[in-house]
This record gives C-alpha cells, sequence and structure tokens, in this order.
C-alpha cells in the first residue's frame, strides 16, 4: 500500500471538513430557528398559520433534498426575475444557495421535533405552574423549555447527524466539500476505494462525536429519567 | 367588633362545560384560620368549584374575592367570561397555594428545586432565604432527606407531601386541596393527611375537596356538601353530620363508609 498516497489523499480531504461543518453549522442553526417560528405557527390558535405551517412541512419532508437544492441553485438561477432582483448576489453563490436549502429542508423536520417535544410536556405541570401564578413567558422560559428539551433531544440529535450527511449533497452544486474532494481525486487518480472509504470514515468520526455529545447532555439533563441511585 | 376581611370569599359562582351546568351558583366564605372541606359525589362539581377559585378554569359568573381583593373579570364579544387583567391572576395565584389530587411536581427539577421555583421567579425573592425556607418546609412535611430527589424516585405519599411544601413555599393567604389523597395507595393516605391536620392545627386556611370522611369530620371548621352544582348543605361538621340536616347528605356518607 502506497502510505504517502494515503496520508496525501487523508490530508485533501479533512482540508475540506471546515467547508462541510460550515454548511452543516448554519444550515442546522438557521434551520432551528425557522423550526421555531413553524413549530409556534402549528400550535398557534390561528387556523390560518396552522395550514400554512403544515403545508410548510408537507412540502419540504415530502420531496427530496436534492430537487430542492437543484431548484434553489440552478432552478432560480434560470429565471429572469430572480437574476434581476435584490436577492441575485446572494443566490448567486452556491454556498449560501446550499445552507439555505438544507436549512429550509431541516426546519420542516426539526420543526415536527419541536412540536413532538412540546406536546409531550405534561398539562398537570403546566397547570401547577400556572396555579404558582406563573405568567405564560416565565411558564414557557422555566417549566415547558427544559421539559421539551429533555424530550425532544434523542430526535435532535438524529436529525443532527442525518444533517451531517445530507451536506455531502452540496457536492453536487459546486462546493468543494469532503465528498466532492474525494469524488475529485478519484476521478484524477482512478482510485476508487481509497478516497471514497476515507471521506466516509471522516464522516463517521464527525457524527460519533455529535452523537456522543448529545448523549452526554442527554444524561446530563435527565437524571430524573435514571433508576433511582441507591 | 369590626368586620373581618375574610381570607377568600365567593360568591354566585357558576360554570357550565357546553350544555353542562356544573356549578349553578355557589358561595362560600373562608375567615383566617378556618378548614372548609368540600364534599360531594363525583360529577356534583366540587372539584371544579375548587378550579374555578384560582381560575385553572375560568368560570361564568361570580365574584372571587382574596383577602379583600375581587379577581377582575370581563364578557368577551361571545358572552364568555375572561379575566380582565392577567397579571392580577398571576398575583391572586401565588397567594393560593394549590395542591394536586396527582401532585403535578415537576419533573426536571429536584425536590428541593420545585419549592424554591415560584418563591424565586415568581414572587422574586432572595433564593437563599427560599432554600433555607424550603428546607424548614421539607423537616416539616418529614422529608428532609429527599431535598435532591427527583419526583419520580419518590413513593405517591413523599411526593404529595412534597407538592404541599411547594405550595406552601410560597407563603399562600389559602391552601387549596384538590382530592390529594385520592392517587394514594390506602396505606399511603395516612402520611398524607397527617401533615394537613397539622397545616389546619397551625390555623392555615384551607379549601379541602376531599372523600376523607375522618379528616372532613375531624379537622374541619366546617363541611360544605356539593349535589349537582349546588351547595346542598352546610355547617359545622357535628351538626351534619349527625345527619339532621340533609337526608342527601345522610345518604352520600352511608355510601362512602361503604
Amino acid at each position: 500500500m502506497d502510505w504517502t498516497f494515503v496520508g496525501a489523499t487523508f490530508m485533501r480531504l479533512i482540508a475540506a471538513v471546515p467547508l462541510t461543518l460550515a454548511v452543516w453549522a448554519l444550515s442546522v442553526i438557521l434551520g432551528a430557528i425557522v423550526a421555531g417560528a413553524v413549530a409556534w405557527m402549528r400550535v398557534s390558535d390561528s387556523k390560518l398559520l396552522q395550514m400554512f405551517a403544515r403545508a410548510y412541512v408537507a412540502v419540504f419532508r415530502g420531496t427530496p433534498l436534492l430537487i430542492q437544492l437543484f431548484i434553489i441553485y440552478y432552478g432560480l438561477a434560470s429565471l429572469p426575475a430572480v437574476r434581476a432582483s435584490i436577492f441575485w448576489p446572494f443566490l448567486r453563490d452556491a454556498f449560501n444557495c446550499g445552507v439555505l436549502s438544507l436549512a429550509l429542508c431541516t426546519a420542516a423536520y426539526q420543526s415536527e421535533i419541536f412540536r413532538g417535544a412540546l406536546l409531550a410536556v405534561p398539562h398537570a405541570q403546566v397547570e401547577a405552574a400556572r396555579a404558582c401564578g406563573m405568567s405564560s413567558l416565565l411558564l414557557f422560559r422555566r417549566i415547558i423549555f427544559p421539559i421539551a428539551l429533555r424530550h425532544g433531544l434523542p430526535a435532535y440529535s438524529t436529525e443532527m447527524i442525518s444533517m451531517v450527511k445530507a451536506t455531502a449533497l452540496v457536492s453536487l452544486i459546486t462546493l468543494w466539500d469532503v465528498l466532492s474532494v474525494a469524488l475529485k481525486i478519484r476521478n484524477d487518480t482512478l482510485v476508487t476505494y481509497l478516497p471514497l472509504i476515507l471521506a466516509g470514515a471522516i464522516y463517521f468520526a464527525i457524527n460519533y462525536v455529535i452523537g456522543a455529545a448529545f448523549l452526554r447532555l442527554e444524561r446530563r439533563l435527565s437524571p430524573h429519567l435514571r433508576a433511582r441511585p441507591s | 367588633m369590626p368586620a373581618e376581611t375574610p381570607a377568600l370569599e365567593v360568591v354566585g359562582m357558576r360554570k357550565r362545560f357546553g350544555s353542562l351546568e356544573v356549578l349553578k351558583g355557589i358561595s362560600l366564605t373562608a375567615n383566617d384560620g378556618d378548614v372548609i372541606s368540600i364534599l360531594g359525589s363525583s360529577g356534583s362539581g366540587k372539584s371544579t368549584f375548587l378550579r374555578c377559585i384560582n381560575l385553572l378554569e375560568t368560570p361564568d359568573d361570580g365574584v372571587v374575592t382574596v383577602a379583600g381583593e375581587a379577581i377582575k373579570m370581563r364578557r368577551r364579544g361571545d358572552g364568555r367570561a375572561e379575566p380582565a387583567d392577567r397579571r392580577q391572576v398571576d398575583r391572586i395565584r401565588s397567594e393560593l397555594g394549590m395542591v394536586f389530587q396527582s401532585f403535578n411536581l415537576w419533573s426536571h427539577l429536584t425536590v428541593l428545586e420545585n419549592l424554591i421555583e415560584a418563591p424565586v421567579h415568581v414572587q422574586k425573592r432572595p433564593r437563599a432565604e427560599c432554600v433555607e425556607e424550603a428546607r424548614a418546609l421539607l423537616a416539616k412535611v418529614g422529608i428532609a432527606d429527599k431535598w435532591s430527589a427527583y419526583p419520580a424516585h419518590l413513593s405517591g405519599g413523599q411526593q404529595q407531601r412534597a407538592a404541599i411544601a411547594r405550595a406552601l413555599a410560597m407563603r399562600p393567604k389559602v391552601m387549596l386541596f384538590d382530592e390529594p389523597t385520592s392517587a394514594l395507595d390506602p396505606e399511603l393516605v395516612g402520611e398524607v393527611l397527617r401533615v394537613m391536620r397539622a397545616l389546619a392545627e397551625e390555623g392555615r386556611t384551607m379549601l379541602v375537596v376531599t372523600h376523607e370522611m375522618g379528616f372532613a369530620r375531624d379537622v374541619s371548621t366546617r363541611v360544605m356538601f356539593l349535589h349537582q352544582g349546588l351547595v346542598e348543605a352546610e355547617g359545622e361538621p357535628d351538626a351534619l353530620f349527625s345527619g339532621a340536616t340533609s337526608e342527601r347528605f345522610r345518604q352520600f356518607i352511608s355510601k362512602e363508609r361503604g
């Protein structure tokens, strides 16, 4: 085995990790903000907002992410109106388009996680807080959010990990993320396995760390769900 | 003697759920130190009455006055009542300690954190003072050693005692108990009733919705018997339990005794 080639390939792939992580981090943060708004609409009293939220989730969860990505990057760019609009400087950039489409997609999934977590907060505990005189804001901050957070974490960590893998799609819109560098090396050298296996190992390592971090957070926040200390 | 301001006064409370009128005009006056047991078969409206006092249910009509301050209500466009001032409701709620049938402790907080949550965040009292007071209350209800446990790790009786201590931590003017022993195994009922009896003896003003005839008879200063949304009988326990006042109450207690 040519260890210099292995080392060089590995280093080139590692050099692409910051871009993969940037796409991931920006899209999940932006997605969380959008998801918060969608979940809020979904549990609001307004029928109109509820309908909008349901439609949003149905569309972005129901269609392939790759199609969403291509529509935003290639599709919008083909419309003269978009190219003439103030959004063009933003949308002409592949990085922005990648982050935007990943964010819009994860927002649909995250909003459902938020909604499920909110619905899992026991009504009895909300009532106890009201009976103590908590205002709605205080009630949310001190009781509803902390309990919902604990309910939502396991599903949320899965979504975070899915999103790391979903970032590989941006290799198809000219961005030099880990996968696209691996594909480039394969093309250039005609060595197939090594770059792909190394790229897979890098994604695995990233996800392992994320999974472990969430597990730690979960254990720290939920001592009450574990067995009674003896 | 000048008329004292009642700790709690309810006048003409009405509540309907859809076509079912659960409360048909109920009034009650609790002076400081009164322990009023509210009895009635299921569906008589006793829990709803209690929940309407601190507006966990919104009464359709009637006035609730706590220590001289009436809760301001108004009519919505569709004729339903609603509180006129949310902040007043929150403030008055913090003066009424509520104990629920199923404890309703906050599951993500330890017992001590449950006790100081509202004093610190609603009443904005200094944390150190609240912690000190909370520990004393836990000792009082007999679970001082459980301060760091989570509710899920306690027995039902311990949870209910913690919930009583949580309500006391707000230094409430009136304590409201909504069937506090109904969710407990029979052998755990006694420890909760003992705590409630001690509170009564130290002069706390208490409204207790209950099925515990012994408590109603021996501990309360007054008993109110509800039947189909109306006060069927009311008075001192001795007079009421002697069976002289109400045939329905006599039937009720003979049924409750089985």
